[in-house]
Order: structure tokens, then C-alpha cells, then sequence
């Protein structure tokens, strides 16, 4: 028997969020039965009509939540549970919905729910139950009642069109900043901007950037000697993150989006590279064309994990030292249930790692690492309440013995964090990034050796 | 009209009006299923692949593949049974099968009594414990609703009255009556209620597979 983690306490449902709180002011009950009735009625289709007429209610979903799985199986943490919550009960009232409700519906749908779609493969149906939450994100954004951290997020994508209200001069100096540092290492090292014609784009979150340019750094250095011609737009379109997407804000998702493929087609690359980055992903490769009107996204998209891959097989890095310390490896959601990229992730450990670890679930299967979805993005007023919910994740990792996580997502790596933090586990959480720069023979691959 | 021309009634006219409704009903229900989909959401269309559609279907007709079905193999095993009999007992029952050879001159191999009578047991058996289920497992309580009830005991009632009325327990005419009318009920009831996720189920399952295998290439069971 495992030991389970330390800290518990309950979830509290009174967390103020003065976002939803000035949100739900403005409103008035003929407003709340307009928005409500407007959306479903205009933006849904067969598919809810389906799930609903379908649902046999089994909840053989509710094993599939981590959620649930945090909270002793908690009846109201269950994603029918959730749905019965929060979309039944709009539908069910037809949208005649109170303030109170209202507030327990956001906090469920936007720090209770990751969408990431485990559920779904619980489900003997397959209903996409994420499709259903995120419809009522759709609602709350409708109703301007979404949280108030992760709202400020759309608006800086909105205003900036990068996530963390980076101007564009200080987006091209840190760059350059970090161009001159890695020349100290490599002489004739360039971040190429603006590169016409080369063959990918590097994209990255705003995070990056903002605070932890030091990836970019490292970045730069496995493309210079991998000896890839490669470029980063200096213009808007350059940070692949979209919080929008998960706020219901399709508008903005989708100029967000939209933006980025623009970045990719003006400069001619042949494909979009993507850093380590869940979500980005999902939004680039599987949410933004739609919205577009392009069932596959129209430039190829790789995630770092398929480029690293073929920079080691390729021989264009090659590794020198492998490391050490037996590691783990978290598969996040959208690269994984999202791309299936968990097969590539293990052949990178192997090339990279003396010593390895499953988790457990692992590959689809694996448990979401609680930040996702736009769940850590809703800010400090909810950070105890996701601690709480990620009991399950804390044990799973515990469970490993591993003392060190790679979590090839920025979500993932900041959730776990968070978590190994708050359960007092003394893990240390890795980009493959970081572990292919420290491993890397740092001389530049010259083609046909 | 007498008691003789009610059950030659719900034994014979009745029965051919149920067999429409059934089969009208889902026909009608599935085409206005994919107008919907065709009108509202089209391009799950564009996403349907056949390959990945019957993947997902068959992985997840096969007992105990999915993960999902191996952590709940209770369950799971109660239910592949359930689902199976309510198909395979009313359909090569001896005395239905003689039923529709005395009318249409059609008939099939059929099971022995003896174990008609056990399988039907076990059906009743199931439905007893997918109640139990309801009221007892705090997260599929917590989702019920009275119609879920409705649901098993219309599935249930053609069995337990088939089940009293082979004995001949109690009044057999009125049992009889009974268990001719539940069936009929039940067969209308398919392509009007939830009863209907039997068609349904496998045109999401496509839906999903595509979506996970064909976009995403990833299992999804």
C-alpha cells in the first residue's frame, strides 16, 4: 500500500473572484436567460443534442477525473457530475439561472475541470465531455463572468497578441539579449528574425520572454549547432499560446491563431516548430484552423518533442554525456491524448536518460497535471483549491521514486511545481530542452558526416 | 371488444404496428440524426474516417480492452452480459421463433427452454443490480433521475413477465397479456427515448475514434 500525501483539506467553494464578482453584478436575470439561450440555441448543434439524448448517466466517466479521483470520489466532482452541474442545469431552467448558481457553474467549469478529455475514454460512448464545459466557458465569457487572472491574459492577447502584455521592442530585445550571450558560447550564433524563406519557425509562449528567457538561450544554441535554418518572427503572431481558447473567447482565440499561421506564411517557412508547450500546441494544430474554416492546420506544425526527436536520429545532435539521475516522464494531455506524441517522448528519454521510470497511468492515459486547461492561469484566489485537487497527481508522482520530472509542457511544468511544492516532495521538474542542452555535443553538425 | 380479440389483437396487429413504429421510427430518427448533423455541424463529415471509426468500435466491443472496462470488470461484465441476452433471448426464443413461423412462415434456430428460462434469469439479475447500482453507488446516485429507473423496469418487464408466464405463476392469461404489451412498449419506446443509444452510441464511438486516431493519433479506449 502507498503511502498517500501529507496535506489535505477540502475544496473551498466560497474562493471570491473579483472578476466573477464584478461580472456577475452587471448582470440581471432577462440578461442571464438571453446569453444563456443565445448560445445554445445559435452555436450548439447535433453534436450536444447527441451527447445529452444519449448520456445512459453509468458515470463510468467519474474514475477517469483526477478530480474526483483528489476529492474521495466526491460525487459533485465527476465529470457528469460536473455536466449535471453546471450545462444540464442551464438547460434544465432554460437558462432562468440564478447569481448563486452562476458562481458555483464558473468556479466547476473553470477550476474543476482541465478539459482534457480523459473522460472521453472512459465514456463506453466516447461523449466529449470537455466540449461540454468548455460550451459553458463559452456562456460565462458570454456573460463576462470569467475568472479574473485568466481574463486578463485574453485581454493581453487581445491587446498585444502575445500572452503576457510583451511589447514589441521588448520582444526583440530580449532576443537579441540572448543572441549575445549564447555568442559567448557559439561565435557565429544568430536568432535569425524575420528570416525569409527558412525552414521552420521557432515559436514560443509569452512566458518565455517575459521570464524565462534562458530557454530561448537554449533554443538557440541546439538550432545553431544542429545547423538549422531557422527564424523567429520579430512582428506579432511569434508567441503560440492562446488563453482565449480556453475562456469560450473564440474571437480571440481565433485572431490569435490566426496570426500566428499569418507569421509562418509571410516569412515562407516550410513548417512552424513549436517549443515545449501543451496547449499551444492544441491550440495551433487542432483548435485554431478550425475556427478558420481549415480542417488541418494550413502550415505543418511540429512540436518540439517531433523536432528533438529528429535532431538525435538525424545525428544533427548528438549526445555526449547521457544524465545520470533516473527520471520520470509526465505525457501532457494535448501532446499525448492531443498527438500521440508519448511513444517519441520515451525513444528521446532513452537517447537522453541512463535511467528511467514509468509513471502510472502513463501515455493517454496519464492523469492531467491540474494547470491545464486554463485551470492555473485563473490565478492565486484558486491555488489551494488546485493544490487540493491534484491529491491523485502528488501520489502518482510520489508513487515513481524518480527525483526528477520531465514535463515537456510550460502548464505542466509550472502545475507540478506547484504541486511537488505543496506536497513537500523533493523532485526537481526538467524541459527535455534543458536535459538535451546540458547532454549535447556542442560542436556544429556539418551535413554528410 | 372480448378478451379472445384483445390478444389476437396485441398478438397480431399490434405486433406488426410495433415492428414499424421500430423500425420507421429509427429510420426516421437516424436520417434526421444526420440532416442535423449535415445542417448544424458538418464537418464532423470532414473528420469522420471510416478506418479509425471501426477501430474504436470494435476496440471497444471487445470485452476488456478497454482501460476502462479493466478497472471496472464488475461492472463491465454485468453489463456485456445484460446488453447481449436483452438481444439474444427475445430473438431465438422457441416460442417466438414459432410465433413468427405460424404467421410469416419464417424461423431460425432457437435455444432450449431450460437455458432460455436460466439466461432470463440473469437478465432480471442484471437489471436488479443496474438499480442497486443507482441508489447505493454515491456518484451514479448522485446523477440519477426518475426516468433512469423507468428505463430498466421497461427493459426488465418483458422478461419477468415472459419469465412468470412460461411458469404459468400467477394469472397466465393476464401475464401473458402483460408481457405481450411490455414487449410491444418497449420496441416502440427504442427510437423515441434514450433506449435509442444503442444506434447512437456507435455513431459517437466514430466520431471520437476519428477525432483521437485520424487528428490526433491517439488511442481512445
Amino acid at each position: 500500500m502507498q503511502e498517500t500525501s501529507t496535506k489535505d483539506s477540502e475544496t473551498d467553494t466560497k474562493v471570491i473572484d473579483e472578476g466573477v464578482e464584478k461580472g456577475l453584478k452587471g448582470l440581471t436575470p432577462e440578461k442571464i436567460e438571453l446569453v444563456i439561450n443565445q448560445v445554445l440555441k445559435n452555436e450548439t448543434g447535433a453534436r450536444l443534442k447527441l451527447y445529452i439524448d444519449t448520456c445512459m448517466r453509468c458515470s463510468l466517466c467519474a474514475d477517469a477525473c483526477s478530480f474526483f479521483l483528489s476529492n474521495d470520489r466526491a460525487p459533485e466532482f465527476s465529470p457528469a457530475g460536473k455536466v449535471k452541474q453546471t450545462l444540464h442545469e442551464m438547460i434544465r431552467l432554460k437558462g432562468k439561472v440564478s447569481k448563486d448558481t452562476l458562481r458555483n457553474i464558473v468556479r466547476i467549469a473553470h477550476t474543476e475541470c482541465n478539459v482534457c478529455k480523459r473522460c472521453s475514454m472512459y465514456c463506453p460512448f466516447g461523449i466529449d465531455i470537455a466540449y461540454m464545459i468548455l460550451l459553458v466557458r463559452r456562456i460565462c465569457h458570454k456573460l463576462e463572468i470569467t475568472p479574473l487572472y485568466i481574463q486578463d491574459t485574453v485581454n493581453s492577447h487581445a491587446a498585444t497578441m502575445n500572452q503576457m502584455w510583451v511589447k514589441e521592442d521588448e520582444w526583440i530585445d530580449t532576443l537579441q539579449w540572448q543572441e549575445e550571450d549564447a555568442r559567448e558560447e557559439f561565435e557565429n550564433l544568430r536568432i535569425p528574425l524575420d528570416k525569409d524563406g527558412a525552414d521552420i519557425m521557432y515559436s514560443v509562449i509569452a512566458p518565455e520572454p517575459k521570464f524565462q528567457a534562458g530557454l530561448i538561450y537554449q533554443s538557440a544554441v541546439i538550432h545553431h549547432a544542429a545547423d538549422i535554418n531557422w527564424t523567429m518572427p520579430s512582428f506579432p503572431g511569434w508567441d503560440n499560446s492562446n488563453m482565449a481558447m480556453f475562456t469560450g473567447d473564440y474571437e480571440i482565440s481565433g485572431r490569435i491563431a490566426k496570426a500566428h499561421y499569418e507569421a509562418a506564411t509571410k516569412l515562407h517557412v516550410k513548417k512552424i516548430v513549436m517549443g515545449e508547450c501543451g496547449h499551444a500546441f492544441r491550440s495551433v494544430f487542432d483548435v485554431g484552423n478550425r475556427w478558420m474554416g481549415w480542417a488541418m492546420p494550413p502550415v505543418d506544425v511540429i512540436h518540439a518533442i517531433e523536432f528533438y526527436h529528429y535532431l538525435l536520429t538525424s545525428g544533427r545532435i548528438k549526445i555526449k554525456d547521457k544524465f545520470k539521475e533516473t527520471v520520470t516522464l509526465h505525457d501532457p494531455c494535448n501532446i499525448s491524448r492531443g498527438r500521440g506524441l508519448h511513444d517519441k517522448a520515451r525513444e528521446l528519454v532513452d537517447m537522453l536518460c541512463e535511467s528511467f521510470i514509468e509513471m502510472t497511468p502513463n501515455k493517454e492515459h496519464n492523469y492531467c497535471c491540474g494547470a491545464g486547461g486554463g485551470a492555473i492561469n485563473c490565478g492565486p484566489p484558486w491555488k489551494i483549491n488546485r493544490m487540493v485537487n491534484n491529491r491523485e497527481k502528488a501520489d502518482q508522482i510520489k508513487r515513481t521514486g524518480a527525483k526528477v520530472l520531465i514535463a515537456p509542457c510550460h502548464n505542466c511544468h509550472s502545475g507540478l511545481e506547484d504541486i511537488l511544492h505543496y506536497y513537500d516532495q523533493d523532485m526537481e521538474v526538467k524541459f527535455f530542452g534543458d536535459l538535451i542542452f546540458n547532454a549535447m555535443d556542442k560542436t556544429i553538425y556539418k551535413g554528410g558526416e | 371488444m372480448n378478451m379472445h380479440t384483445f390478444i389476437d389483437f396485441i398478438m397480431g396487429e399490434m405486433v406488426i404496428v410495433s415492428f414499424v413504429i421500430f423500425i420507421a421510427g429509427t429510420c426516421g430518427r437516424l436520417l434526421w440524426t444526420f440532416i442535423h448533423i449535415n445542417k448544424t455541424e458538418n464537418f464532423i463529415f470532414s473528420y469522420l474516417s471510416f478506418k479509425y471509426s471501426l477501430r474504436s468500435i470494435l476496440a471497444w466491443l471487445t470485452p476488456f480492452l478497454p482501460v476502462s472496462s479493466r478497472k471496472k470488470p464488475f461492472f463491465y461484465s454485468i453489463s456485456y452480459t445484460f446488453h447481449i441476452l436483452l438481444f439474444i433471448v427475445p430473438i431465438f426464443l422457441l416460442s417466438h421463433i414459432t410465433l413468427f413461423e405460424e404467421y410469416l412462415n419464417w424461423s431460425w434456430i432457437s435455444i432450449n427452454d431450460t437455458s432460455a428460462d436460466i439466461l432470463t434469469i440473469i437478465v432480471i439479475l442484471c437489471t436488479l443490480f443496474f438499480v442497486t447500482r443507482r441508489v447505493v453507488v454515491k456518484e451514479v446516485k448522485y446523477i440519477t433521475r426518475t426516468s433512469d429507473f423507468v428505463f430498466i423496469i421497461i427493459a426488465s418487464l418483458p422478461f419477468i413477465t415472459g419469465f412468470l408466464a412460461y411458469h404459468q405463476l400467477f394469472a397466465y392469461k393476464i401475464i401473458m397479456i402483460a408481457h405481450v404489451i411490455s414487449g410491444e412498449i418497449m420496441l416502440i419506446l427504442i427510437p423515441f427515448t434514450r433506449f435509442f443509444h444503442m444506434f447512437i452510441a456507435p455513431i459517437i464511438r466514430a466520431y471520437t475514434g476519428s477525432e483521437f486516431g485520424n487528428v490526433r493519433g491517439a488511442k481512445d479506449w
